[in-house]
């Protein structure tokens, strides 16, 4: 299965001639090996470019909108899309395309506050699980089992009705659900390295468990961890948005997709516009980061890719 | 394989024993005096004492819970502090009714899974397998609720299919189980696809075909029996996250299910509701774990349970 050997995965991958075999032993760096191979990776790249544009859109949100996007405008209430408004506008009059631009720094803050904080979290609790091993091991990880018991979105929503519905409160939730993922990936990277015989050289010469952690183990299992930070990263945006659309999340009036879209729903019948526009933002920053975490993931593990 | 179970029976204790804490602890754990958020913010301070000694919060968080527990154990979870009605009335035909929507919405998504799944590693690299490829993609990074949104104002607002929301005949059942099940169905195409491509490499399939055997009974017999084994674990997971799932596509569609009560019940800070419908459908998602565990290691063999 994964122990497959890279020339098995390669050609099949790309039915070119695909020097990969080679590539692996010749003295190329591995940053530049996974840069061409994420070349190579037909889909990749136009998510890489999808997600770095929302970047570039959110960052410059106050340049490009072309309104205030808190701005009531009842006289233009719920027009539809049109040469001045060309998203349309809101039940206030509000540009929806203003409002979409300034959502983007939101989702992405959502995600990227939530994974970093789940990070902070999950990946010292996992390493230092698998490092210490015997009854360090079985207690956290059934703590980790007690907040898998959760089926899905529903540890989110514990935690918001503990916390309050807020924004803030949102990244919270979403990264503690996300706690577990991180967690065992981490534990079971960090079994594995563990026992290869540079960590146990480190050890003879007396080296400290912290630095051996820090300088030896974390490296070593970080490229896991970043392919796994950016499908995280993608949904997170997705719960947040969806907790924002239960009301348990941003609230109005913030241009939050998820917050727009539930308000847009009491008017869907007359102004569909009002749910599309922030609907199609959510699924092509996720799609993008989907791709470009596909394709990573081909980059940086070729002999886990799917044949 | 009884062994294995009783052994997956006790791991389960302590799991659902930390969750029933996790959920007792809950109402400690929002800032302020639990007994002034039960009387509500306008009560007298008397009242506020008697909620205090009528509902026990005056003794210690041990003797707490464990007046918590027992009484669940007997399906006690107090009273609606919205309704007033007893907490297992307002659960109770709203458990049934998110059950149905989950396996409706199971049954959708391995339908359309493992179809779609077989057709693209069978015809591997093919137009449809790109197509298959993408959907799926977009699948999984479409919101639920967007879907279910898009799903309404097609269906049901422009062709006028389906009713709007709310449950009455099957008909009702149809747009929300899509809803719910389509990101599963892309998880399970993707895993039936990988999983049969897999299996089809093997050197049994190879001599299955050098003897001569139609290729429809090659797949059907010997490839698809052993590549849909973890496509019923993937299965019985989504069926798990599914539960979770129903809380959002509830709300979009008025589904009375447990679902749509709890986020009512968060807005209206109605902690009793929150604490049993949220420990009833943890301790259903760990016995379906369960049961997908069961389920693997009786359709292989092979997997040594111990």
């Amino acid at each position: 299965m994964k122990t497959a050997p890279p020339t098995s995965a390669g050609p099949q991958t790309h039915p070119q001639a695909d020097p990969w075999a080679e590539e692996e032993f010749t003295s190329l760096g591995r940053r530049e090996r996974v840069w061409r191979q994420l070349k190579r990776s037909r889909l990749a790249l136009p998510g890489g470019l999808t997600v770095l544009l929302f970047i570039v859109v959110a960052l410059l949100a106050p340049v490009l909108a072309p309104f205030d996007p808190y701005k009531n405008d009842l006289a233009n209430a719920l027009s539809p899309p049109s040469a001045a408004h060309l998203f349309g506008t809101d039940e206030l009059g509000r540009d929806i395309l203003s409002r979409v631009i300034h959502g983007a720094k939101l989702s992405l803050l959502e995600g990227l506050v939530s994974v970093v904080l789940a990070m902070l979290i999950g990946v010292p609790l996992g390493v230092i699980s698998a490092y210490a091993g015997g009854k360090t091991d079985t207690i956290l990880m059934r703590l980790v089992d007690i907040l898998l018991a959760f089926p899905g979105v529903l540890l989110a929503v514990v935690i918001i009705s503990i916390l309050g519905p807020s924004l803030i409160n949102a990244m919270i939730a979403v990264g503690v659900y996300t706690v577990p993922m991180f967690a065992r990936l981490a534990r079971g990277s960090t079994l594995a390295v563990k026992e290869e015989p540079y960590i146990e050289a480190c050890r003879a010469t007396g080296m400290g468990h912290f630095r051996i952690l820090n300088r030896h183990i974390f490296p070593n299992i970080s490229a896991h961890l970043f392919v796994l930070a950016t499908l995280r990263v993608a949904i997170a945006i997705l719960t947040a948005a969806s907790l924002s659309f239960l009301g348990l999340g941003a609230q109005p009036p913030a241009p939050e997709w998820g917050a727009m879209l539930a308000n847009g729903r009491n008017y869907i019948l007359i102004a569909p516009h009002l749910v599309v526009f922030p609907g199609l933002a959510i699924i092509f920053l996720v799609l993008g980061l989907n791709l470009f975490q596909d394709g990573l993931r081909l980059a940086l593990d070729p002999r886990t890719a799917e044949r | 394989m009884l062994n294995f179970t009783l052994k997956r029976l006790l791991y389960m204790i302590p799991v659902v024993l930390g969750v029933s804490v996790a959920v007792f602890l809950m109402i400690h754990l929002i800032p302020g005096d639990p007994a002034q958020l039960v009387a509500g913010m306008e009560a007298s301070k008397e009242d506020v004492e008697s909620v205090r000694e009528t509902l026990g919060l005056n003794q210690p968080l041990h003797v707490q819970y464990f007046r918590f527990i027992s009484r669940a154990a007997g399906g006690d979870f107090g009273t609606s502090f919205r309704t007033g009605r007893g907490v297992m009335e307002e659960i109770g035909v709203r458990y049934l009714n998110t059950l149905q929507l989950g396996l409706a919405a199971i049954l959708v998504a391995v339908i359309l899974g493992v179809g779609t799944g077989i057709v693209s590693a069978v015809k591997k690299y093919s137009l449809f397998d790109n197509l298959a490829l993408l959907v799926s993609l977009i699948g999984v990074s479409m919101p639920t609720f967007f879907l279910g949104l898009t799903l309404m104002l097609l269906f049901s607002v422009y062709l006028d299919l389906f009713p709007l929301a709310g449950k009455g005949s099957w008909l009702h059942l149809i747009l929300p189980a899509v809803t719910l099940g389509t990101p599963s169905a892309a998880v399970v195409s993707r895993m039936t696809r990988s999983s049969l491509v897999e299996v089809l490499d093997q050197d049994y399939i190879r001599t299955a075909r050098a003897k001569g055997l139609k290729e429809t009974v090659v797949i059907n017999s010997h490839a698809l029996r052993n590549a849909l084994i973890p496509v019923v674990t993937v299965t019985g997971l989504q069926l798990g996250y599914l539960l979770g799932g129903a809380v959002v596509v509830e709300t979009v569609f008025a589904w009375p299910g447990i679902g749509r009560l709890v986020i009512q019940s968060i807005l209206a800070r109605d902690f009793p509701v929150i604490q049993a419908a949220v420990l009833i459908l943890a301790v259903t998602f760990v016995l379906l774990n369960l049961l997908t565990d069961l389920l693997y290691g009786l359709l292989d063999p092979r997997i040594d349970l111990q």
